[in-house]
Parts: C-alpha cells; structure tokens; sequence
C-alpha cells in the first residue's frame, strides 16, 4: 500500500478526471450542429425533406433513450410519434387550435402520458413478450382512430392543417426555411435535455439496468420506476417529434402508427449505433438520403439498395456506423502505439 | 436482536422441496457457514433469503423486522446485500462505473436526472475507496469483461461492500478462480467488518474450518445439523454425508 502511496496514486487520480470529465461537451459534438446548419444555406430547397430528417433525428433519439441506453426492446415506438402527430393534428382541425409551440407542448404531455400508463403495464415484462406488447399497443391506438374515423379522418388523414406563424411572427414559407429552423431550434433543445439525462445518476443507472438487471435489484435499485420513468420521457420526446411531423407536413394519417414507422426508426438507429446519443443523427439522415437517392435512381426497386445497406452494415458494421468508426479509430491508435 | 433470522422456511419447486423447514440465525457480526453436497439447496436458501425467490411458508427477519413480503431491491437498501456464485456484474461499464452506481443508488443519487454524474465528488472518492481496499485501483478505467475472472471475483465483493450492509451473503465468492488466485479473496473476505453478520457458502473446507465460527450443514433442503467447526468435524454423520464424499472427491482431483 505504501507503493502506491510513493507513484503519487496516479491511477486514482486518472480514474477520477474521467469520471469528473466525461461529461463535458467535446469539440467534435459541434460537427452535426455545424452540418445542419450548412445544409440550410447549401440546400435551399431541399428544407422540408430536411425537416423531415430531423424530425427522424429528433424520433430516434427518444428510441435511443430507452433502446440504447435502458436495454428496453420496442417494436411499438410510433405509437408515441403517433399520439403525438395527432394530438397537433386534431386540435388544429377540430378545436382550431393552431398555435404550434403550445401545441409541442400538448403532444408531449399527451404522449409522455400514454408512455406513463402503457409502460407501467408492460415494463414489467422483457424480451420477446414486450416487443409483442409494445407492437399491439401501437395497432391499438391505431385501430382505435380507424373505429372513429369521423374524428381521426381515419386512413385519409387530416389534409391540409394551418398552423398559425412561429412565436406570431415567423409565416411559413414554401420551401420551408422556416420549418427547418423551428425543427432544429427544437431538436437542440431537445438534445441538451437528453443529454443531461443521459450523463446523470440517473442515466447510469439506466445503464446498469441494460448490463445487468439482476444486479440492480441486488444492489436495490428501483428498476420499475426507473424503467417507466425513461419510457414516458421518451415517449413525450417522441411525441414532440410526432407533433413537428404534422405541423412541417401540414397533414397527417393513421400511417404515423404502423409498424412500419417503429421498425423504420430502430432500423436508423441501429444503423447510426445504439446508445452514443449521436448514432440517432448519422442513422437517420444516413438511412434518409439514401431512400431518398436510390428512390430516385430507381423508382421501382429503390427498396433493394435499402436493404443491401442493411446488410453490408450488419456484416461490416454490428456497431453502427458509428461503432464502426470508433474501431477503425482504435485499430489507427493501437498501429501507431506498434 | 439477530441481524438476520430465518424461521420455518418452506418452498417447493414443483413436487421437489428444495427448502424445508429452515431455521438459522445470524448475531451481529456472526461468521457463519453453510456447506451441503450438491444440490442441498444452498442457493436456494440464500434466493430466498435476499427476496429473489418467495417462500411459501416461514419468515424472515431482517434486525428483528419482518422483510419475507419485501421486494429484492427493499431488502438491499434495508442493508442485506450478496454476491452471486456466477458474476453478475456491469459488464460493459468500467470496474469504477460498477462501483459509483453502487454508491449512487444506495444513497438515492441515482433519482437525480440534471446534475452530472461526475459532479458529486465524495461519490467518486468513495468508490475508489472500495477498489483501493481491494487493491483494484489500477483497474478502475478497464471495463469488466477484460478483467480476469479472478478480480472480476473481486469486483463482485467490492459492489457488496458499496451496499453497507449489515449482513452479506456470499455465495462461494472463490468459485471458478484458480487456486493461485483464490486466497487473494479469501484473504479480502477473512478481513470483512466485524460487525456485519457474514454467511459464507464454500466448498473448500479448509476456508470453511478457518473463517466460520457456526457451521450450517444443509442436507437435501433441510438443516442437518448446527455446530462450531470443531463439533462438525466431529460429527460421525456429517463425516459420512458429507465430508467423507467431499474427501473422496478431493482424492480423484488431486
């Protein structure tokens, strides 16, 4: 013991910088914002597609929450960016209530809401039975808008909402400058909640639960409150982007809560690299532009490039693009060390 | 008041009793052992004990209160804490990580979801404390699966310490470490507090003999008998259920 007294404890003290550091904002963390905020200037008329990117953005990163950082398995994501979506979608159509930022506000309470009840039912299970569970929750809340499509406006939607402008001064223009703006002011703020919650007590003991659960309940953790509490979270946050969906589209349908829509946005996820907060921008805009690229090369078979990505990343990249990245990182590292 | 108290504990698995009619008692600060051939429903005492498992008749007592309706997570926070016969660790987090969250929880930390979870320094300071103690310090920033199996051993005990218990089950804290490596734990495991209550599950007789001053023997779900290491050893009977095949199995190893 006296040894490591002599050596000045410089393991100790390494062990506790990184723990007082980790943290910190990085330079690099700048690197989306700064790439979100050329594509507006570079791609003028390309912004309601960059909407809706960020809004799959903002979606994913909800999903990393509870996928990535709590371990929990969900095949019923849309329903939140479903409950969401409508919750701005009927109150502009049927209460005329178009004021958009009190609406993201009424989505979120409305979503976090629905992830509350539905999340402290099925938390209680894991594995296959939740995603089974999650997955009929979101058809649930589907068909329930089918059954009452004189309200819902069922598989045609709500066409044509208004919304009233930005802050009452911000109108809409046609090539949506201002939506994307509005969407990512939103994702920022968004960002820097999910992040504060990732770095915290709290997000660690998410992790904990995600690495092993067993030892969470030995060590006495409350892992249903934690659970349900990240869910609604995420379900709110979800909700939120569910509710820039509708007010960037100006429309919206009941196809915001199939399945299709939930497995879609684990796939971007899973693509970006689960659990790192960013896998949720390079998944989504990756997985974005090339759908919208192959769709235009070959309007019939575009869905075959979409799947060979899919396997080429599951062969070469298990990680994630950005796992990916992390290992060549460390394989140029450990060469240099060599 | 015991610290811990077991009394006419009762669960089946299907047709199979696996615990029956279970008495034991640990003072403050008690060393105490529990060995049984395989399948004696050691385990499952210890499942039962810490909330994993529900018994279907008996109680338990933990510092005179009744927990046997407590949840696994209540009773740890109420200062019952275990390791596991097969590592149940963080895997993917550091050795640091592991113990920090330890700490976190165990003083309700881990309900803050603003602040950073570096900002609370005597979190930190504590946790190396624990893998100082250990002489893990050096490991801190390593994940645990590229540990070796032996200080993941340790890690598991460090994690049990971090909980503060009163009384802790270890449930054959040397088991898969090679020989060379096992007195590193045992040595950390004979140095425990004096005031928690300690129940020990081990094969190696000789650790038993040397660390316990109660010896529990567990025969087919039932207590056989109850004694001091010198009464056990003693025993005729325990001798031909139990130590004479243990000494047999040990001559076909050795």
């Amino acid at each position: 013991m006296a040894a490591s007294d002599t050596i000045g404890g410089t393991p100790r003290q390494r062990a506790t910088d990184y723990l007082l550091r980790r943290h910190r904002f990085r330079m690099a963390e700048a690197l989306p914002w700064l790439i979100a905020i050329a594509v507006f200037f570079i791609f003028p008329t390309r912004m309601t597609f960059g909407s809706q990117v960020l809004v799959m953005v903002m979606f994913a990163l909800s999903l990393d929450l509870i996928l990535g950082y709590a371990g929990i398995v969900t095949l019923g994501h849309a329903a939140f960016f479903g409950v969401g979506a409508y919750t701005v979608g009927l109150a502009a159509a049927r209460l005329d209530w178009t004021e958009p930022i009190s609406g993201l506000f009424a989505a979120a309470i409305a979503a976090g809401l629905v992830g509350f009840v539905t999340g402290w039912f099925l938390l209680r299970y894991r594995g296959l039975t939740l995603l089974m569970l999650t997955l009929a929750t979101a058809i649930l809340l589907q068909e329930t808008g089918n059954l009452r499509s004189d309200i819902s406006g069922g598989y045609d939607g709500l066409p044509g909402l208004t919304f009233k402008p930005l802050l009452g001064v911000f109108d809409y223009d046609l090539y949506g400058h201002t939506n994307y703006l509005y969407a990512l002011t939103v994702l920022a703020i968004i960002f820097f909640f999910v992040r504060r919650i990732v770095y915290s007590p709290f997000g660690q003991a998410l992790t904990g639960i995600r690495e092993n659960v067993r030892r969470m309940h030995a060590i006495g953790s409350p892992v249903h409150r934690r659970l349900v509490t990240v869910y609604t979270i995420a379900a709110a946050i979800a909700g939120v982007a569910g509710a820039l969906f509708t007010q960037t589209n100006a429309y919206v349908t009941l196809t915001v809560f199939d399945f299709d829509n939930s497995a879609k946005v684990m796939v971007m996820l899973i693509l970006g690299g689960t659990g790192r907060l960013y896998g949720a921008f390079v998944g989504a805009a990756v997985y974005m532009v090339l759908e919208d690229y192959f769709s235009k090369l070959s309007p019939t078979f575009w869905q075959f490039g979409i799947g060979l990505m899919l396997v080429l990343a599951v062969l070469f990249a298990p990680r994630g693009i950005l796992g990916l990245f992390e290992r060549i990182g460390d394989c140029l590292a450990e060469r240099k060390r060599s | 008041m015991a610290a811990l108290q077991v009394e006419k504990l009762n669960r089946t698995f299907g047709a199979l009793p696996v615990t029956r009619d279970v008495d034991l008692t640990l003072e403050r600060g008690a060393r105490c052992a529990l060995i049984g051939p395989n399948g004696a429903g050691k385990t499952t005492l210890v499942n039962l004990i810490t909330g994993v498992l529900k018994p279907h008749s008996g109680r338990v007592l933990l510092n005179g209160e009744d927990i046997t309706a407590s949840s696994q997570a209540d009773r740890a926070r109420r200062g019952l804490a275990r390791t596991f016969q097969i590592n149940q660790l963080f895997r993917g987090l550091t050795v640091l990580e592991n113990l920090c969250m330890t700490v976190g929880e165990r003083d309700g930390h881990c309900n803050n979801l603003w602040r950073s979870s570096g900002s609370k320094r005597e979190v930190i300071d504590e946790a190396i404390g624990y893998l100082d103690s250990l002489r893990l310090t050096d490991d801190a920033l390593k994940l645990v699966r590229e540990l070796p199996y032996g200080r993941q051993r340790l890690v598991e005990i460090a994690i049990a310490l971090a909980q503060k218990p009163r009384v802790l089950l270890l449930d054959e804290p040397a088991a898969g470490v090679p020989s060379s490596e096992s007195h590193l734990i045992l040595d950390v495991v004979a140095a425990l507090d004096p005031d928690i209550a300690v129940l020990i599950i081990e094969h190696d007789m000789d650790v038993v003999f040397r660390f316990a001053k109660e010896i529990t023997v567990l025969v087919q779900g039932a207590v056989f008998t109850q004694g001091t290491p010198a009464e056990i050893m003693s025993n005729e009977q325990v001798r031909a259920v139990y130590l004479g095949q243990e000494g047999h199995r040990g001559g076909h190893h050795g």
